[in-house]
Protein backbone atom coordinates (compact mmCIF):
# COMPACT_ATOMS: atom_id res chain seq x y z
CA UNK A 1 0.00 0.00 0.00
CA UNK A 2 1.15 3.69 -0.61
CA UNK A 3 -0.01 6.82 1.00
CA UNK A 4 -1.01 9.63 -1.85
CA UNK A 5 -2.21 12.69 -0.87
CA UNK A 6 -4.42 15.03 -3.73
CA UNK A 7 -6.72 17.45 -3.33
CA UNK A 8 -10.08 16.98 -5.21
CA UNK A 9 -12.59 20.04 -5.18
CA UNK A 10 -10.56 21.86 -3.25
CA UNK A 11 -10.24 19.78 -0.26
CA UNK A 12 -7.08 18.04 1.20
CA UNK A 13 -7.12 14.13 1.23
CA UNK A 14 -5.17 11.73 1.67
CA UNK A 15 -5.85 7.59 1.24
CA UNK A 16 -3.81 4.41 1.27
CA UNK A 17 -4.02 2.99 -1.91
CA UNK A 18 -2.89 -0.41 -3.69
CA UNK A 19 -0.76 0.89 -6.74
CA UNK A 20 -2.80 -1.04 -9.00
CA UNK A 21 -5.91 0.96 -7.41
CA UNK A 22 -7.81 3.19 -10.53
CA UNK A 23 -8.32 6.79 -9.86
CA UNK A 24 -11.90 6.32 -10.17
CA UNK A 25 -12.51 3.58 -7.84
CA UNK A 26 -10.20 6.16 -5.38
CA UNK A 27 -12.79 9.04 -6.00
CA UNK A 28 -15.78 6.92 -5.89
CA UNK A 29 -15.26 4.11 -2.95
CA UNK A 30 -12.58 5.80 -0.74
CA UNK A 31 -13.97 9.02 -1.35
CA UNK A 32 -17.46 8.38 -1.74
CA UNK A 33 -17.80 11.05 -4.82
CA UNK A 34 -19.70 8.78 -7.08
CA UNK A 35 -20.56 11.40 -9.55
CA UNK A 36 -18.03 10.48 -12.01
CA UNK A 37 -19.33 7.56 -13.49
CA UNK A 38 -17.45 4.75 -15.15
CA UNK A 39 -18.85 3.62 -18.26
CA UNK A 40 -17.02 1.15 -20.64
CA UNK A 41 -14.12 0.80 -18.32
CA UNK A 42 -11.53 0.91 -21.60
CA UNK A 43 -10.96 4.72 -21.98
CA UNK A 44 -13.27 4.84 -24.60
CA UNK A 45 -16.76 6.26 -23.64
CA UNK A 46 -15.38 9.61 -21.73
CA UNK A 47 -18.20 8.51 -18.73
CA UNK A 48 -15.49 9.02 -15.80
CA UNK A 49 -13.53 12.10 -17.11
CA UNK A 50 -12.28 14.71 -14.48
CA UNK A 51 -9.74 17.36 -14.82
CA UNK A 52 -6.21 16.41 -13.28
CA UNK A 53 -4.54 19.80 -12.58
CA UNK A 54 -6.85 21.22 -15.18
CA UNK A 55 -6.72 18.88 -17.87
CA UNK A 56 -9.70 16.50 -18.52
CA UNK A 57 -8.25 13.13 -18.29
CA UNK A 58 -10.23 9.34 -18.23
CA UNK A 59 -10.15 8.17 -14.35
CA UNK A 60 -10.18 4.85 -15.11
CA UNK A 61 -7.06 4.80 -17.15
CA UNK A 62 -5.13 6.46 -14.66
CA UNK A 63 -3.78 4.96 -11.20
CA UNK A 64 -4.44 7.03 -8.15
CA UNK A 65 -0.55 6.80 -7.52
CA UNK A 66 -0.11 8.91 -10.24
CA UNK A 67 -2.36 11.36 -9.30
CA UNK A 68 -0.95 11.71 -6.17
CA UNK A 69 -0.01 15.60 -5.18
CA UNK A 70 -2.81 16.67 -8.06
CA UNK A 71 -5.34 18.82 -8.07
CA UNK A 72 -8.33 16.99 -9.19
CA UNK A 73 -11.65 18.62 -10.00
CA UNK A 74 -14.88 16.16 -10.62
CA UNK A 75 -18.57 17.24 -11.15
CA UNK A 76 -18.95 17.73 -7.39
CA UNK A 77 -16.80 20.61 -7.66
CA UNK A 78 -18.79 22.60 -9.95
CA UNK A 79 -21.89 23.93 -8.22
CA UNK A 80 -21.11 26.44 -5.73
CA UNK A 81 -22.98 27.27 -2.90
CA UNK A 82 -26.44 25.91 -4.56
CA UNK A 83 -25.58 27.29 -7.51
CA UNK A 84 -25.43 25.41 -10.56
CA UNK A 85 -22.20 25.94 -12.88
CA UNK A 86 -23.01 27.21 -16.18
CA UNK A 87 -22.69 23.91 -17.96
CA UNK A 88 -24.74 22.25 -15.58
CA UNK A 89 -27.77 24.92 -16.21
CA UNK A 90 -27.30 24.94 -19.55
CA UNK A 91 -27.28 21.12 -19.68
CA UNK A 92 -30.54 21.12 -17.74
CA UNK A 93 -32.42 23.93 -19.78
CA UNK A 94 -31.37 22.35 -23.55
CA UNK A 95 -32.25 19.07 -22.57
CA UNK A 96 -28.41 18.29 -22.55
CA UNK A 97 -29.14 15.06 -21.09
CA UNK A 98 -31.58 11.93 -21.83
CA UNK A 99 -30.58 9.09 -19.09
CA UNK A 100 -27.58 11.28 -17.50
CA UNK A 101 -24.98 8.84 -17.41
CA UNK A 102 -22.82 10.28 -19.93
CA UNK A 103 -23.22 13.79 -18.25
CA UNK A 104 -20.66 13.94 -15.49
CA UNK A 105 -17.97 13.14 -18.08
CA UNK A 106 -19.53 15.09 -20.83
CA UNK A 107 -19.57 18.39 -18.96
CA UNK A 108 -15.60 17.85 -17.53
CA UNK A 109 -14.72 17.24 -20.70
CA UNK A 110 -16.71 20.23 -21.54
CA UNK A 111 -14.90 22.50 -19.23
CA UNK A 112 -11.66 21.83 -20.12
CA UNK A 113 -12.39 22.74 -24.24
CA UNK A 114 -14.11 25.74 -23.01
CA UNK A 115 -11.21 26.75 -20.53
CA UNK A 116 -8.51 26.01 -23.64
CA UNK A 117 -10.70 27.56 -26.37
CA UNK A 118 -11.60 31.34 -27.29
CA UNK A 119 -13.67 30.61 -29.85
CA UNK A 120 -15.89 27.43 -30.40
CA UNK A 121 -18.28 26.47 -33.61
CA UNK A 122 -20.40 23.95 -33.76
CA UNK A 123 -17.89 21.43 -35.25
CA UNK A 124 -15.29 22.53 -32.70
CA UNK A 125 -17.72 21.29 -30.06
CA UNK A 126 -18.48 17.60 -31.96
CA UNK A 127 -14.77 17.35 -32.53
CA UNK A 128 -13.70 18.24 -28.66
CA UNK A 129 -16.04 15.87 -27.56
CA UNK A 130 -15.27 12.71 -29.57
CA UNK A 131 -13.87 11.22 -26.56
CA UNK A 132 -17.58 11.17 -25.35
CA UNK A 133 -19.78 8.84 -26.05
CA UNK A 134 -23.63 9.30 -25.23
CA UNK A 135 -25.73 6.05 -25.77
CA UNK A 136 -28.95 8.27 -25.80
CA UNK A 137 -27.63 9.89 -28.79
CA UNK A 138 -28.59 12.94 -27.93
CA UNK A 139 -25.42 14.94 -29.20
CA UNK A 140 -27.52 17.92 -30.58
CA UNK A 141 -28.75 19.15 -27.56
CA UNK A 142 -25.44 18.54 -26.04
CA UNK A 143 -23.70 20.88 -28.12
CA UNK A 144 -26.63 23.14 -27.60
CA UNK A 145 -25.25 23.18 -24.19
CA UNK A 146 -21.95 23.53 -24.68
CA UNK A 147 -21.81 26.09 -26.84
CA UNK A 148 -24.77 28.50 -24.50
CA UNK A 149 -22.41 27.92 -21.87
CA UNK A 150 -19.52 28.80 -23.65
CA UNK A 151 -21.19 31.76 -24.08
CA UNK A 152 -21.83 32.31 -20.16
CA UNK A 153 -18.68 31.59 -18.95
CA UNK A 154 -17.17 34.24 -21.15
CA UNK A 155 -19.14 37.32 -20.57
CA UNK A 156 -20.55 36.15 -16.94
CA UNK A 157 -22.13 40.40 -16.87
CA UNK A 158 -24.64 39.74 -19.75
CA UNK A 159 -26.50 36.88 -17.66
CA UNK B 1 -11.38 -4.21 -14.37
CA UNK B 2 -8.56 -4.13 -12.04
CA UNK B 3 -4.98 -4.56 -12.84
CA UNK B 4 -3.30 -7.87 -11.57
CA UNK B 5 -0.91 -6.73 -8.58
CA UNK B 6 2.37 -5.59 -9.21
CA UNK B 7 4.65 -3.41 -7.18
CA UNK B 8 5.18 0.23 -8.06
CA UNK B 9 8.24 2.55 -8.22
CA UNK B 10 8.31 6.19 -9.01
CA UNK B 11 11.57 7.34 -10.84
CA UNK B 12 12.87 10.49 -9.80
CA UNK B 13 15.40 10.86 -12.65
CA UNK B 14 16.76 9.28 -16.15
CA UNK B 15 19.71 7.32 -13.88
CA UNK B 16 17.13 6.58 -11.36
CA UNK B 17 14.88 4.90 -14.12
CA UNK B 18 18.10 2.90 -15.28
CA UNK B 19 18.64 2.17 -11.77
CA UNK B 20 15.36 0.67 -11.46
CA UNK B 21 15.41 -1.12 -14.69
CA UNK B 22 18.69 -3.09 -13.64
CA UNK B 23 17.49 -4.05 -10.21
CA UNK B 24 14.06 -5.45 -11.85
CA UNK B 25 14.83 -6.03 -15.52
CA UNK B 26 12.44 -8.01 -17.31
CA UNK B 27 9.71 -8.22 -14.38
CA UNK B 28 9.17 -4.40 -15.01
CA UNK B 29 7.63 -1.96 -17.13
CA UNK B 30 8.04 1.27 -17.83
CA UNK B 31 4.92 3.19 -16.99
CA UNK B 32 4.95 7.20 -19.07
CA UNK B 33 1.47 7.93 -19.45
CA UNK B 34 -0.37 4.77 -19.31
CA UNK B 35 -2.71 5.19 -21.77
CA UNK B 36 -1.32 2.08 -24.17
CA UNK B 37 -0.09 0.38 -20.93
CA UNK B 38 -2.60 0.11 -18.33
CA UNK B 39 -5.52 -0.87 -20.97
CA UNK B 40 -3.69 -3.94 -21.44
CA UNK B 41 -3.15 -4.03 -17.92
CA UNK B 42 -6.83 -4.08 -17.00
CA UNK B 43 -7.45 -6.56 -19.78
CA UNK B 44 -4.70 -8.55 -18.07
CA UNK B 45 -2.79 -8.90 -21.29
CA UNK B 46 -0.09 -7.35 -19.88
CA UNK B 47 0.74 -8.48 -16.33
CA UNK B 48 4.02 -6.80 -15.25
CA UNK B 49 4.91 -7.48 -11.49
CA UNK B 50 6.79 -4.00 -11.16
CA UNK B 51 5.79 -0.20 -12.70
CA UNK B 52 8.80 1.94 -12.82
CA UNK B 53 6.58 5.58 -13.46
CA UNK B 54 8.92 7.70 -15.39
CA UNK B 55 5.32 10.22 -15.78
CA UNK B 56 7.22 12.59 -13.92
CA UNK B 57 10.70 13.10 -15.44
CA UNK B 58 9.70 16.64 -16.89
CA UNK B 59 13.23 17.10 -17.88
CA UNK B 60 12.54 14.32 -20.91
CA UNK B 61 9.46 16.81 -22.30
CA UNK B 62 10.54 19.32 -24.55
CA UNK B 63 11.02 19.90 -28.56
CA UNK B 64 13.91 21.69 -29.85
CA UNK B 65 15.44 22.21 -33.29
CA UNK B 66 18.73 20.53 -33.36
CA UNK B 67 20.00 21.76 -36.78
CA UNK B 68 19.44 18.78 -39.20
CA UNK B 69 16.11 17.24 -37.39
CA UNK B 70 13.79 18.36 -34.39
CA UNK B 71 14.75 16.11 -31.26
CA UNK B 72 11.35 15.41 -29.53
CA UNK B 73 11.78 14.16 -25.38
CA UNK B 74 10.04 10.65 -24.87
CA UNK B 75 7.77 12.06 -22.38
CA UNK B 76 6.28 14.71 -24.43
CA UNK B 77 2.63 14.38 -24.41
CA UNK B 78 0.81 13.57 -27.73
CA UNK B 79 -1.16 16.98 -26.51
CA UNK B 80 2.25 19.01 -26.66
CA UNK B 81 3.51 17.60 -29.85
CA UNK B 82 0.07 18.68 -31.45
CA UNK B 83 0.72 22.04 -30.56
CA UNK B 84 4.20 22.35 -30.87
CA UNK B 85 4.95 25.47 -33.70
CA UNK B 86 8.70 24.02 -34.55
CA UNK B 87 7.19 20.42 -35.68
CA UNK B 88 4.28 22.55 -37.06
CA UNK B 89 6.86 24.48 -39.42
CA UNK B 90 9.39 21.80 -40.11
CA UNK B 91 8.01 18.40 -39.68
CA UNK B 92 4.16 19.27 -39.75
CA UNK B 93 3.25 15.62 -40.00
CA UNK B 94 4.54 14.60 -36.73
CA UNK B 95 2.23 17.26 -35.45
CA UNK B 96 -1.09 16.37 -37.39
CA UNK B 97 -0.86 12.78 -36.88
CA UNK B 98 -0.36 13.59 -32.74
CA UNK B 99 -3.38 15.29 -32.93
CA UNK B 100 -5.22 12.27 -34.89
CA UNK B 101 -4.60 9.71 -31.98
CA UNK B 102 -7.38 9.12 -29.60
CA UNK B 103 -8.98 12.13 -28.14
CA UNK B 104 -8.36 15.27 -26.17
CA UNK B 105 -8.44 13.39 -22.69
CA UNK B 106 -6.18 10.69 -24.48
CA UNK B 107 -3.55 13.41 -26.08
CA UNK B 108 -3.40 14.79 -22.47
CA UNK B 109 -1.65 11.43 -21.18
CA UNK B 110 0.13 9.57 -23.60
CA UNK B 111 3.42 10.30 -24.55
CA UNK B 112 5.53 10.00 -27.90
CA UNK B 113 8.06 7.66 -26.50
CA UNK B 114 5.02 5.14 -24.78
CA UNK B 115 3.39 5.41 -27.89
CA UNK B 116 6.74 4.02 -29.90
CA UNK B 117 7.56 2.02 -27.09
CA UNK B 118 4.40 -0.26 -26.81
CA UNK B 119 4.99 -1.34 -30.56
CA UNK B 120 0.95 -1.70 -31.15
CA UNK B 121 1.22 -1.98 -35.44
CA UNK B 122 -2.29 -0.25 -35.12
CA UNK B 123 -1.07 2.81 -33.43
CA UNK B 124 -0.25 5.93 -36.12
CA UNK B 125 2.87 7.62 -34.90
CA UNK B 126 5.30 4.29 -35.40
CA UNK B 127 4.15 4.57 -38.64
CA UNK B 128 5.23 8.24 -39.42
CA UNK B 129 8.61 7.59 -37.75
CA UNK B 130 9.04 4.70 -40.15
CA UNK B 131 7.97 6.95 -43.15
CA UNK B 132 10.50 9.29 -42.13
CA UNK B 133 13.46 7.67 -41.30
CA UNK B 134 13.09 8.91 -37.39
CA UNK B 135 16.29 7.93 -35.27
CA UNK B 136 15.42 6.69 -32.10
CA UNK B 137 17.45 7.32 -28.44
CA UNK B 138 18.04 4.72 -25.80
CA UNK B 139 19.91 4.73 -22.58
CA UNK B 140 21.15 2.42 -20.85
CA UNK B 141 23.35 1.52 -18.01
CA UNK B 142 25.82 0.98 -20.35
CA UNK B 143 25.88 3.87 -22.55
CA UNK B 144 23.95 5.46 -25.26
CA UNK B 145 22.69 4.10 -28.84
CA UNK B 146 20.55 5.29 -31.36
CA UNK B 147 18.26 3.10 -33.29
CA UNK B 148 16.88 3.49 -37.14
CA UNK B 149 13.25 3.76 -36.89
CA UNK B 150 13.16 0.68 -39.27
CA UNK B 151 15.19 -1.42 -37.00
CA UNK B 152 12.89 -0.18 -34.18
CA UNK B 153 9.79 -1.97 -34.53
CA UNK B 154 10.46 -6.04 -34.36
CA UNK B 155 7.30 -7.80 -33.70
CA UNK B 156 3.84 -7.22 -32.55
CA UNK B 157 4.46 -5.18 -29.26
CA UNK B 158 8.21 -5.72 -29.44
CA UNK B 159 10.69 -3.46 -30.34
CA UNK B 160 14.39 -3.43 -30.43
CA UNK B 161 13.97 -2.47 -26.40
CA UNK B 162 16.26 -4.68 -23.79
CA UNK B 163 14.57 -5.16 -20.19
CA UNK B 164 17.24 -2.43 -19.32
CA UNK B 165 16.59 0.02 -21.83
CA UNK B 166 14.97 3.64 -21.60
CA UNK B 167 13.86 5.29 -25.13
CA UNK B 168 14.85 9.06 -24.18
CA UNK B 169 14.57 10.73 -27.16
CA UNK B 170 12.79 10.46 -31.30
CA UNK B 171 14.78 12.45 -33.79
CA UNK B 172 12.59 13.56 -36.83
CA UNK B 173 14.27 14.98 -40.09
CA UNK B 174 13.08 18.92 -41.31
CA UNK B 175 10.90 18.14 -44.93
CA UNK B 176 10.62 20.72 -47.36
CA UNK B 177 7.83 18.58 -49.02
CA UNK B 178 4.82 17.52 -49.12
CA UNK B 179 3.06 15.00 -46.52
CA UNK B 180 0.15 13.74 -45.21
CA UNK B 181 -1.40 10.66 -42.81
CA UNK B 182 -4.87 9.01 -43.99
CA UNK B 183 -6.47 7.36 -41.04
CA UNK B 184 -9.21 5.42 -41.61
CA UNK B 185 -11.37 4.38 -38.58
CA UNK B 186 -14.70 3.86 -37.13
CA UNK B 187 -15.78 5.80 -33.81
CA UNK B 188 -14.09 8.99 -34.04
CA UNK B 189 -11.30 8.16 -31.32
CA UNK B 190 -10.48 4.88 -32.45
CA UNK B 191 -7.31 3.26 -33.75
CA UNK B 192 -6.59 2.52 -37.30
CA UNK B 193 -8.15 0.46 -39.56
CA UNK B 194 -5.16 1.39 -41.46
CA UNK B 195 -3.57 4.13 -41.81
CA UNK B 196 -0.86 5.45 -44.03
CA UNK B 197 2.09 8.26 -44.22
CA UNK B 198 3.35 10.05 -47.59
CA UNK B 199 6.31 12.30 -47.37
CA UNK B 200 8.06 14.20 -49.94
CA UNK B 201 11.80 13.83 -49.30
CA UNK B 202 14.79 13.40 -51.30
CA UNK B 203 13.50 13.97 -54.83
CA UNK B 204 11.57 10.69 -53.79
CA UNK B 205 8.74 9.55 -51.68
CA UNK B 206 8.39 7.35 -48.92
CA UNK B 207 4.92 5.73 -47.56
CA UNK B 208 4.57 3.63 -44.41
CA UNK B 209 1.34 1.89 -43.48
CA UNK B 210 -0.46 1.28 -39.97
CA UNK B 211 -2.26 -2.02 -39.14
CA UNK B 212 -1.20 -3.95 -42.42
CA UNK B 213 1.24 -6.71 -40.25
CA UNK B 214 2.60 -7.12 -37.25
CA UNK B 215 5.06 -4.32 -37.40
CA UNK B 216 4.26 -0.79 -39.28
CA UNK B 217 5.69 -1.56 -42.62
CA UNK B 218 7.16 0.62 -45.90
CA UNK B 219 5.09 0.28 -48.73
CA UNK B 220 8.37 -0.10 -50.90
CA UNK B 221 6.42 -1.23 -53.77
CA UNK B 222 4.62 2.17 -53.93
CA UNK B 223 7.81 4.18 -53.64
CA UNK B 224 9.42 2.14 -56.76
CA UNK B 225 6.63 2.72 -58.60
CA UNK B 226 6.88 5.78 -58.22
CA UNK B 227 10.53 6.15 -58.99
CA UNK B 228 9.70 4.72 -62.15
CA UNK B 229 7.98 7.62 -63.28
CA UNK B 230 4.16 5.95 -62.10
CA UNK B 231 1.48 8.61 -61.19
CA UNK B 232 0.23 8.58 -57.88
CA UNK B 233 -2.47 6.04 -58.66
CA UNK B 234 -0.84 3.27 -60.39
CA UNK B 235 1.58 3.52 -57.54
CA UNK B 236 -1.04 3.12 -55.10
CA UNK B 237 -1.89 -0.17 -56.60
CA UNK B 238 1.26 -1.85 -55.18
CA UNK B 239 0.29 -0.39 -51.41
CA UNK B 240 -1.03 -4.37 -50.66
CA UNK B 241 2.08 -6.13 -51.97
CA UNK B 242 4.36 -7.92 -49.18
CA UNK B 243 1.43 -7.08 -46.69
CA UNK B 244 0.08 -9.29 -43.68
CA UNK B 245 -3.07 -7.51 -42.19
CA UNK B 246 -5.31 -8.75 -39.92
CA UNK B 247 -9.00 -9.73 -39.66
CA UNK B 248 -10.79 -8.82 -37.25
CA UNK B 249 -14.64 -7.08 -36.61
CA UNK B 250 -13.65 -4.36 -38.04
CA UNK B 251 -12.41 -5.42 -41.42
CA UNK B 252 -11.73 -8.52 -43.24
CA UNK B 253 -7.56 -8.76 -44.43
CA UNK B 254 -8.97 -7.97 -48.10
CA UNK B 255 -10.92 -5.13 -47.16
CA UNK B 256 -8.03 -3.86 -45.04
CA UNK B 257 -6.10 -4.83 -48.55
CA UNK B 258 -8.32 -2.49 -50.53
CA UNK B 259 -8.58 0.36 -48.26
CA UNK B 260 -4.83 0.42 -48.25
CA UNK B 261 -4.36 1.05 -52.29
CA UNK B 262 -7.33 3.79 -51.69
CA UNK B 263 -5.80 5.43 -48.60
CA UNK B 264 -2.31 5.38 -50.03
CA UNK B 265 -3.49 6.93 -53.18
CA UNK B 266 -5.12 9.52 -50.87
CA UNK B 267 -2.16 10.08 -48.93
CA UNK B 268 0.22 10.25 -52.04
CA UNK B 269 -2.38 12.61 -53.79
CA UNK B 270 -2.23 14.93 -50.88
CA UNK B 271 1.06 14.94 -50.12
CA UNK B 272 2.05 15.87 -53.62
CA UNK B 273 -0.25 18.98 -53.82
CA UNK B 274 1.17 20.47 -50.41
Amino acid sequence: MRRISLTVNGVQHEGMVEPRQLLVYFLREQLGLTGTNVGCDTSTCGACTILVNGNAAKSCTLLAVQADGAEITTIEGLASNGEMHPLQKAFHENHGLQCGYCTPGMIMASLDLIANNDDLNDEDVRIGLEGNLCRCTGYQNIVKSVQQAAGEMRSPAST
Amino acid sequence: MIPAEFDYELAESGEHALQLLEQHGDEAKLLAGGHSLLPLMKLRLATPSMLIDIGRLDDMSYISDDGDAIAIGALTRHEVVEGSDVLKEHCAIVAHTAGEIGDRQVRHFGTIGGSLAHGDPASDLPTVMLALDAQVVVRSSSGERTVAANEFFTGLFETALGPTDLLTEIRVPKLTGGWSYQKFHHRAQDWAIVGVAAVQRNGGASVALTNMGEVPLRASGVEQALASGNDAAAAAEEAAENTSPPSDPFGSADYRRALAKVLTRRALQEAMGR
